[in-house]
């Protein structure tokens, strides 16, 4: 897999003006952990499993926090795609959540309103949630449906979905909790 | 049966465990029955948020997780049946313990304080501290010499905030050997089923899938056997390739050795068919 040139060498070098000084600062505050402490020993990046499928790898991810550069950073896939399965961070010597820094990279894209590069994947967390507003609940049959209509695509992947129905791995009714209020204020509350 | 613990536990099943694995929460209360545990089902239960929740609003996956620790009562542990709510849960106590101002909004949220001791326990956590083989009398080949892989995910892993809690690598090898079985030594034990990119990028996810069962294939185990209902599910949906395995679910083979049997229609829940293998060991009369 042919993977971009990251800022920093001299086929792409760093503008000064792409730099927001305080980015490293912000991502350490909402995140609760420190990227500068990363020395690029490339331990989280390889022992990822989700690697082939990200444009950069984790610790390059880092790299670009600590150059302070934003924009970057916010628009790479690697965000999207990571699970938080925690490999990286049970390997990293200094003790980095990355986890936590993805997250906080995607919220922040969220909130700036940058384009998503993994549309996919961000519909997919976006049913979820409205499932779990609507019953308090995962309804997985209702999310998958859904997921498919907005992506306009309902051919691919039905082998799957049927071998599921067939195996009784899909409710079709929902199981909704009683008091859905509850659930409702802690959504509203996060404008959801 | 020799003894039993006699002990009330809450029980949180999380929505896997409710719908897409029903043998997994069936076998699982079946066993904490066989043992002496009551399990209360916390009343009217959220889900935890899984991924979708901490990845796109932090505050909303602490919300929903605090909403669910609030639920459960002080004077007993809350037993977790999925370890992915186990950690979200964990996260989320851990995160309420350090921070003074994410109590006040607990309260505020929850009506009540926040319980720093409520002890929170994944249920294979449970076989660290009780001996097996005490429960299924003098029967402790139960499996027959049943050759299996350990399949752990992503269960083991944790944030690094988190490190200093107790670790439970090799705790399906050492339960399951003490009744019988064989485990089998490979390289995909911890590594990740893909979660939910199973939804969002199908192909990528089988491809990870196939590369876990081929080396479980490769290491001549007769089956996977994990204590995850996500990892059982990818597992088994996403695999393609022809040489597949059965996949159990820990709880499955707890609940073959204390000999709870299985209800009607358990094995056709199984996309691999775990029948044969259980014959060919004598598992299964």
């Amino acid at each position: 897999m042919l993977r971009p040139v990251l800022p920093g060498s001299s086929k792409n070098p760093i503008t000064v003006s792409d730099i927001t000084p305080d980015f490293a600062a912000e991502v350490k505050r909402r995140s609760g952990t420190s990227p500068c402490l990363c020395w690029h020993c490339r331990c989280c990046t390889n022992g990822c499993p989700f690697y082939q499928a990200m444009d950069i790898g984790p610790n390059d991810v880092i790299r670009l926090v600590q150059l302070g550069l934003k924009d970057r950073a916010l628009r790479c896939s690697a965000i999207w795609v990571c699970v938080g399965c925690h490999t990286c961070s049970s390997e990293c010597p200094m003790a980095i959540d990355i986890s936590a820094i993805m997250d906080t990279l995607r919220q922040m894209a969220l909130e700036e309103g940058i384009e998503v590069v993994e549309p996919d994947i961000l519909r997919f967390h976006e049913e979820v949630l409205k499932s779990l507003k609507r019953y308090g609940r995962a309804h997985k049959l209702e999310i998958m449906l859904r997921y498919k209509v907005r992506k306009r695509d309902w051919l691919s992947d039905i082998d799957v979905g049927l071998k599921m129905l067939a195996k009784r791995k899909l409710d079709l009714m929902p199981s909704k909790i009683k008091k859905i209020g509850e659930l409702k204020k802690i959504f509203v509350k996060e404008d959801i | 049966m020799e003894h039993k613990i006699r002990m009330k536990l809450s029980y949180f099943p999380g929505c896997s465990l409710a719908t897409s694995a029903k043998e997994n929460n069936w076998s699982l209360i079946e066993i904490c029955r066989k043992i002496g545990l009551k399990l209360i089902e916390l009343e009217d239960w959220n889900c935890c948020g899984s991924s979708s929740a901490h990845s796109l609003n932090s505050r909303l996956a602490l919300n929903l997780a605090s909403r669910i620790l609030s639920l459960a009562p002080p004077e007993r542990p809350l037993l977790v049946a999925c370890p992915s709510c186990n950690m979200r849960l964990r996260h989320a106590q851990h995160y309420l313990k350090e921070n003074a101002s994410a109590r006040d909004e607990y309260q505020r949220l929850c009506g009540r304080p926040f319980d720093p001791y409520l002890k929170i326990m994944h249920f294979f956590e449970l076989f660290d501290q009780i001996k097996l083989s005490d429960f299924c009398g003098k029967e402790n080949h139960a499996l027959n010499g049943l050759r299996f892989v350990p399949y752990y995910g992503c269960m083991l892993t944790r944030p690094p905030s988190m490190r200093r809690e107790k670790n439970y690598y090799g705790l399906m090898e050492n339960v399951l050997s003490s009744v019988g079985a064989s485990p089998v030594q490979w390289s995909c034990a911890s590594r990740c089923c893909g979660t939910f990119l199973s939804a969002a990028k199908p192909d990528f996810v089988a491809e990870l899938v196939n590369n876990i069962v081929r080396s479980a294939h490769n290491a001549a185990a007769e089956c996977i056997v994990t204590a995850c209902a996500m990892c059982h599910l990818n597992l088994e949906i996403r695999c393609n390739m022809k040489d597949r395995i059965p996949v159990f679910h820990f709880s499955e083979l707890l609940s073959l050795v204390l000999g709870s049997g299985f209800p009607k229609g358990w094995s056709s829940r199984h996309i691999v068919d775990p029948m044969p293998i259980l014959k060919a060991r004598e598992l299964f009369l």
